[in-house]
């Protein structure tokens, strides 16, 4: 392996990482938002409990999302020089005012969240968690119009220095691109957030835990969220497909593992193909699938992978444009397969839910806290399948990956780099579970919301599973 | 003078670079005095809580002036980040504990975890106060950079002497910053010991920050750059330092906080007025050097970028100072410190 390898080794493991904790964090903090409004409102202690429970995971998890971006950043300069001077122009604006307009929405009004609460009057500290709300959707926006450059270059022209330059900042904000991803990623959001407190809150009520009213709203208000989650993650992943198919059709085709243009296509469940020989060896496949998928109608055609090689190599010179086909093929359909069991999950939980059956269903309150995990995988699935499924360019149809690494950063030195990221990065994920664990293990008790903070007592944690983590005082 | 976008950029990145030495460096005093003032758990979560509500944001001014560069000076950006990088790994390394060290650290009662995580802080405070001086030294001492614009030297070329005098210079002076902003911001006995490691610290400060000075005007050209040798802002800075020392014997704790910070920013105007107008001076051949104009962007992003900034900094900046005033009085013992 050489230091190109190492550098996308790393780019996996660190962007990866960070998005583990950023779609809970967007999700999470507007639904703590949307529950200290109902305690403005109604007065109610148990919504007060709610904030300040959920509120807890929710700060777990920022930390953790907050010192992971910042590798992020600066990883562009130092594995990626060639990519960072050639979009500098562009990239880097986005970026630059991400961190204007959002981190510092976030981080700020974040803290004065934590120890605003005996501080400010309830309203502007429930505003206070609005903020951040408000951040954390805005920094999704500009980081996703820096990505959908990548995906889908506008508003720039190669100047005389070879350099990509931007000609139209409206365009590049406006791309086409980020209006298909952000909704999705913001559903996505929503929908990992909501898993999260349905499974917890159903843990509590199978271990039948004090302070039931807490955990049965919280399950409540979750399940009607990730209705709204999944159902428009869905609805958008749609629209998104149509949109790659017209892009990056490479993209789409490697997805389906669909060799040669079809008319109209087949939608494939099940693929064992030879990659090496391109053609498939044993498939399970549905008529016409495909194109509606792509084109809403019966009979388009979608193009295959070996035309879209013949015609990218007269377009861009000889050359392999095929991405892992084996990577982009099986993240697609872990993705949607994760998301079509969510939907059904929620769907017997909103009739269980209306027959006011759900506390007496041990088996599906099981099931939902195992469920924590699926838009985990949905979600990491469908990143590795956006940007692998862009191979081998870097910008599409501009620079290639092996053209943008860092030309003066030697393997032992990404090497070492990977190493420490990684070896920290597997020591926090043990040191953040197992906090989560521990309080989301924990009770408020009932007349908690009133008293005063000081006079607090440590509230025995439940039985169970998830105490075992559990070994404080 | 009629100031061109260039100029205006290299200005603002200036600015970045102040807001976040004056704020994240009293936050890094903190967390390197850490462990030596709480004399037990619920002193040590006092100091920490002087900071609590306010070091991410303190924090988001270096992510805000890495985004500027890379927006107006991607050449920079990129030859900085590429060949500083393993001692940006430390760095990394360093910021990650320390942010999840403030959150994690209160969420376990055991004192083996406490311990850790305070050692965490100190460590993620340590580290980038020393780095970010021998990062300066580095800048105005010129650095191995060929006629591509890539760094040729290797990692121990950066730990030169005279670049490390740079590193334990601000190493002392957050120090410095950050006890004065305890002594004002803490009660019941610690912002005594805050004071008393303020007039120990000063002394260290005052002689490095003044070795720092001299070598500068044998190892570096930032003086005739400045044409008034040693320069009035270079002055101005050693002025401020010596009044804080006389302040803090004083019991002036306010305005001796307001002379260290004075100190910051006058360095760093000296630094970046000594660079103008490059931005990475090349130890090979002073054309190698990047400038504001062979590494910046195109005219019409930094036209962009700029009604971006104007609009938001302010912004930025009304609300910040709220919650500074929100979180004004001083925390003690018997406070609630649960979080
Ligand atoms: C809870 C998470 C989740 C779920 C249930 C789904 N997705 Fe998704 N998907 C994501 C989370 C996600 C993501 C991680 O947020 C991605 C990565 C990049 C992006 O824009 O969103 C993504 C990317 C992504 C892409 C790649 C876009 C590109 O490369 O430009 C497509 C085509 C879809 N999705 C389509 C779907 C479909 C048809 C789904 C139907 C069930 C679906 N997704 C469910
Ligand atoms: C946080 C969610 C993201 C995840 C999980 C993710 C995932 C990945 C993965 C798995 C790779 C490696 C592909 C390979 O094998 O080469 C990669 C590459 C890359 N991605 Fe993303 N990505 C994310 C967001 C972004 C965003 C928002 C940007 C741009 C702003 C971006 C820019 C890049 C770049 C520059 C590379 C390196 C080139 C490459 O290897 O293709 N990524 N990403
Ligand atoms: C590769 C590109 C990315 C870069 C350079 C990046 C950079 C950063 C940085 C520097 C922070 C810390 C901010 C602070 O100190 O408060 C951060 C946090 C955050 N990022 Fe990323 N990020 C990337 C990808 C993404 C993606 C794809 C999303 C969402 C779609 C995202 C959403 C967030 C959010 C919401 C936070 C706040 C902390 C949290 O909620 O976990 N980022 N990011």
């Amino acid at each position: 392996m050489e230091a190109l390898d190492f550098a996308r080794l790393q780019f996996a493991v660190t962007s990866i990482y960070h998005f583990f904790f950023v779609p809970l964090s967007i999700g999470l903090a507007l639904l703590v938002a949307i529950i200290e409004t109902a305690y403005v409102r109604t007065g109610e202690t148990v919504y007060k409990q709610m904030a300040k429970f959920w509120g807890k995971l929710l700060l777990i998890n920022f930390a953790m999302g907050v010192v992971t971006g910042i590798v992020m950043e600066f990883q562009f300069g130092m594995n990626w020089s060639e990519y960072s001077r050639f979009v500098g122009d562009i990239f880097g604006a986005p970026l630059a005012v991400e961190a204007l307009m959002a981190f510092f929405l976030e981080s700020v009004f974040l803290g004065v969240w934590i120890f605003g609460w005996d501080k400010l009057p309830k309203a502007v500290h429930a505003g206070a968690m609005w903020m951040v709300a408000l951040g954390a959707t805005v920094s999704a926006y500009w980081i996703l119009v820096a990505n959908s450059f990548m995906q889908q270059p506008v508003g720039y022209k190669i100047g005389e220095t070879g350099r990509a330059e931007m000609t139209d900042f409206f365009a590049l904000i406006t791309n086409p691109n980020v209006f298909v991803q952000l909704p999705h990623v913001i559903a996505a959001s929503i929908t990992t957030a909501a898993f999260f407190v349905l499974g917890i809150s159903a843990f509590h009520i199978l271990r039948k835990s004090q302070n039931s009213p807490l955990f049965l709203k919280s399950f409540q208000m979750a399940m009607v969220y990730a209705f709204i989650g999944v159902g428009l993650v869905i609805l958008q992943g749609h629209d998104q497909a149509q949109h790659m198919v017209e892009v990056q059709p490479m993209k789409m085709a490697a997805a389906e593992a669909l060799w040669d243009s079809e008319d109209p296509a087949v939608m494939s469940l099940f693929t064992i193909g030879d990659t090496k020989e391109r053609e498939d060896v044993f498939a399970i496949r549905v008529p016409a699938v495909l194109s509606i998928l792509a084109y809403n109608t019966t009979d388009a055609e979608v193009q295959g992978i070996n035309d879209l090689q013949e015609q990218y190599e007269q377009e861009y010179g000889p050359g392999d444009y095929v991405p892992p086909v084996f990577i982009t093929y099986w993240t697609f359909r872990i993705m949607v397969g994760a998301g079509f069991l969510m939907l059904f999950l929620v769907l017997i939980g909103l009739y269980l839910m209306f027959e006011g059956k759900i506390e007496t269903r041990k088996r599906y309150l099981q099931a939902l806290v195992l469920a924590i995990a699926l838009p985990y995988i949905a979600n990491a699935a469908g990143w590795i399948l956006t940007e692998v499924g862009r191979i081998p360019w870097i910008v599409f149809g501009l620079q290639t990956v092996e053209e943008a690494v860092s030309p003066n950063v030697d393997t032992a030195m990404v090497l070492v780099s990977l190493i420490v990221f990684t070896l920290v990065y597997g020591v926090l994920m043990v040191a953040d579970v197992y906090l989560l664990n521990k309080y989301a293990g924990q009770v408020p008790t009932e007349d908690e919301g009133d008293e005063p903070e000081g006079a607090r007592q440590p509230t025995p944690p439940v039985d169970g599973a998830l105490q075992g983590a559990y070994s404080g005082d | 003078m009629d100031v061109d976008l260039n100029t205006l950029w290299f200005t603002l990145i200036a600015i970045l670079f102040i807001g976040f030495f004056v704020l994240e460096g009293f936050d890094y005093g903190v967390g390197i005095l850490l462990p030596f003032l709480g004399k037990d758990d619920t002193d040590r979560r006092v100091i920490i809580n002087t900071i609590g509500p306010i070091w991410d944001g303190n924090e988001v001014w270096v992510i805000t002036a890495g985004g500027a560069m890379f927006a107006a000076f991607p050449e920079w950006y990129a030859t900085m980040f590429s060949g500083f990088y393993l001692a940006l790994v430390l760095m990394l390394l360093a910021l990650i504990v320390r942010g999840v060290a403030f959150e994690f650290r209160s969420k376990d009662e055991r004192p083996e975890w406490r311990r850790f995580w305070d050692w965490a802080i100190f460590f993620g405070s340590f580290v980038p106060a020393l780095l970010w001086g021998v990062a300066v030294g580095n800048l105005v001492r010129g650095v191995p950079i060929d006629a591509d614009m890539q760094y040729t030297g290797s990692f121990f070329d950066l730990l030169n002497p005279y670049a490390l005098v740079g590193g334990l210079a601000t190493l002392s002076l957050f120090t410095l910053h950050g006890a004065l902003f305890l002594s004002l911001r803490t009660r019941d006995g610690i912002e005594e010991r805050a004071h008393n490691a303020a007039v120990r610290a000063w002394l260290p400060t005052t002689i490095l920050i003044v070795l720092f000075v001299v070598l500068s005007i044998f190892e570096t050209d930032i003086f005739e750059q400045l044409g008034v040798n040693p320069g009035v802002s270079a002055f101005g800075g050693a002025i401020a330092l010596l009044a804080a020392g006389w302040l803090i014997r004083d019991r002036q704790h306010g305005w001796a906080f307001a002379m260290t910070a004075a100190a910051i920013v006058l360095t760093v105007i000296t630094v970046f007025r000594g660079l103008y107008p490059r931005v990475m001076v090349s130890s090979i051949d002073e054309d190698y050097s990047l400038t504001i104009y062979n590494a910046s962007s195109s005219d019409y992003t930094l036209e962009v970028m700029t009604i971006i900034a104007v609009t938001f900094l302010p912004i930025v900046l009304l609300y910040q100072g709220w919650t500074y005033w929100v979180f004004r009085q001083r925390i003690g013992r018997d406070d609630v410190l649960e979080y």
